[in-house]
């Protein structure tokens, strides 16, 4: 597999969201408008590049026995730093995201991208996987962020497409992060089979 | 590198031991150096909504802030704002439990005879596109909506009760509950505003 | 009264999966049948009170006391896969029929963001101890909840014929958007 399969993979063949449904409560939970859905997954993509990299410098002088919580451990530190950064220098968009950045912590992919990927690779390939995967996360999340902000207020990135009476209210509330996704994962099962 | 290390006792512990120290030194390093821009955006985030509800001033009301605690517990802040010495408002951040689902945070910016200047939504968890309009709904700048606003008015002169209810104040179309949480917040925080002032004048005769 | 708005409030108003999207995970994973849903509430209710009580105290007589909160992450999380994991211990040498009922479900849960979740919110709501109790307790009887009727309908889903995209995930999604619709209807009544 060369590197740019290694990055493209994320996008599409194994798109966290749309293919391997994997981290899903930020996915539902903080896409109520793009601006919040792509700063999740940015969030989410640097962690999952720092804590590729660090697992892959340091996993073959982890004992296996206790290989989780190290990694548990190396993830947590990356993921309260962005939460700190972010409490500094963008704190509206901290506190729209709320209590899904100490979350990331248990977002499958980051886990499971340390276990199956960094902790057997090399550092280049490593940085590589997390930036696809995470690239590829953050795609997801803007897509639907886009998609529910579009059907919920007219807007996308805060900018109007459609009158500014119009307004699915229910796509920014709760039931409209389920039916949103539903839909945009069978078009997708489509397309992919077509 | 020697290969894959043994799962030995005393290895779990040192590597453990390690990976948790380094992860700690550095978080506290992070953390101190994050501590000041995290307070100043705390700061500048109650300095914007204080200088959106009251004329211009020259001082930091947030050092001069003082505190009413209400039967709940809660805490009314009070942030007064003076241009050369002088009062020129107060704003009043308030609250009201009567939302829709939940605490309702308003900051009511007063002038020195209780007529609101301007106010702010600060935080509530009324339902998006309805409850949510209360952050423009009571200020309008079309002229046929005036009897939505609730500016340049005096809770002392004119009912703030929702006019559905016998009250001077049109609520937001279809978010009845929302308005009515919301005129309490600011009929509360002008109770307290000047419960606070009577105090004062009384005070310096 | 203030416990009993905490009680409805967690369950019905602000339902732990279908209106804070905490637990999706195994909201989706596990709720194939109405046996497993009930299990793995089981291993959640359990798992969920006992780490909240453990992350208050911790929170407020470790990370408080020597003003390092910002170490609540690291924290949180390693005491709930430690708990998870002596729960397991416990559980298999005290009791091996209840292990045999949540065992399997038992590892799933470190990465279960409801229980990281709930511990957060604990604190960022200021509850004390008892109020955290009942809180937690609440939030998992709303997941079980949420999880049971959600596993009822997809039972009766399977039999359906769908178009060939919408089967199993998108249409379990919508499903679940019909069920976090009902449960709007709650709002208001605290």
């Amino acid at each position: 597999m060369n590197n740019w399969q290694n990055f493209s993979k994320g996008f599409f063949k194994e798109n966290a969201v749309f293919v391997l449904l994997l981290g899903m409560c930020p996915t539902l939970g903080v896409t109520s408008s793009a601006i919040n859905g792509m700063g999740m997954g940015l969030a989410t993509t640097f962690v999952l590049i720092m804590s590729n990299l660090v697992i892959s410098l340091v996993s073959s002088q982890i004992p296996d026995k206790v290989k989780i919580p190290s990694f548990i451990v190396i993830i947590a530190s990356f993921v309260t730093m962005v939460d700190l950064v972010m409490a500094g220098f963008v704190p509206a968009l901290h506190e729209q995201l709320g209590v899904f950045i100490p979350l990331i912590v248990v977002n499958c992919i980051v886990l499971g991208r340390a276990e199956a990927f960094a902790s057997k690779n090399k550092i280049i390939p490593s940085i590589i996987d997390g930036a696809g995967m995470g690239l590829g996360f953050a795609m997801a999340l803007t897509i639907l962020g886009s998609v529910r902000e579009l059907l919920g207020s007219g807007k996308v990135f805060g900018i109007s497409i459609f009158n500014e009476n119009y307004g699915m209210l229910v796509f920014v509330l709760a039931p409209g992060a389920f039916l949103a996704l539903g839909y945009l994962i069978a078009i997708i099962n489509r397309l992919r089979k077509a | 590198m020697a290969g894959k290390k043994e799962s030995t006792f005393i290895n779990m512990v040192l590597v453990l031991f390690i990976i948790t120290l380094v992860a700690s030194a550095a978080l506290g390093g992070l953390y101190e150096l994050t501590k000041e821009p995290i307070a100043a955006a705390k700061l500048a985030k109650k300095l914007k909504a204080i200088k959106e509800v009251v004329p211009a001033f020259d001082n930091n009301p947030s050092d001069e802030m003082s505190e009413v605690e209400m039967p709940s517990g809660d805490k009314l802040e009070f942030y007064p704002a003076t241009m050369g010495g002088n009062l020129v408002g107060t704003a009043v951040k308030t609250f009201t439990t009567n939302g829709f689902s939940g605490y309702v945070w308003v900051m009511v910016g007063f002038l020195p005879d209780g007529t609101i200047n301007n106010y702010s939504v600060l935080e509530h968890k009324e339902t998006p596109g309805l409850g949510t309009k209360m952050a423009n709904w009571f200020k309008p700048t079309d002229p046929a909506k005036q009897k939505s606003s609730i500016i340049n008015k005096n809770p002392g002169t004119t009912k703030f009760i929702v006019s559905k209810d016998g009250g001077d104040i049109d609520a937001i179309t279809a978010a009845t509950i929302s308005s009515r949480a919301f005129l309490d917040a600011v009929q509360k925080g002008y109770n307290e505003y000047m419960k606070t002032k009577t105090k004062e004048d009384t005070s310096h005769e | 009264m203030e416990y009993i708005l905490i009680i409805i409030s967690a369950i019905f108003v602000n339902n732990v999966v279908l209106a804070q999207f905490l637990g999706i995970c195994p909201f989706l994973g596990v709720s194939k049948k109405i046996s497993t849903a009930v299990g793995m509430t089981g291993a959640v209710t359990f798992v969920m009170i006992l780490a909240t009580i453990v992350t208050y105290l911790i929170q407020k007589f470790v990370l408080d006391a020597f003003g390092i909160g910002f170490m609540q992450t690291i924290t949180f999380i390693l005491i709930i896969a430690a708990l998870v994991q002596l729960v397991e211990i416990i559980l298999k040498k005290v009791s091996p029929p209840l292990y045999q009922a949540l065992g399997v479900f038992l590892p799933l849960i470190t990465t279960n963001c409801a229980i990281l979740g709930v511990a957060i919110m604990t604190i960022q709501k200021d509850y004390n101890l008892l109020e955290a109790v009942v809180f937690s307790g609440a939030t998992a009887i709303g997941f079980g909840l949420a999880l049971v009727l959600f596993a009822g309908i997809r039972e009766h889903l399977d039999l359906i014929d769908l178009p060939k995209g919408m089967k199993g995930t998108p249409a379990a999604l919508i499903v679940a958007g019909l069920l976090a619709m009902a449960f709007m209807g709650f709002s208001g009544i605290v």
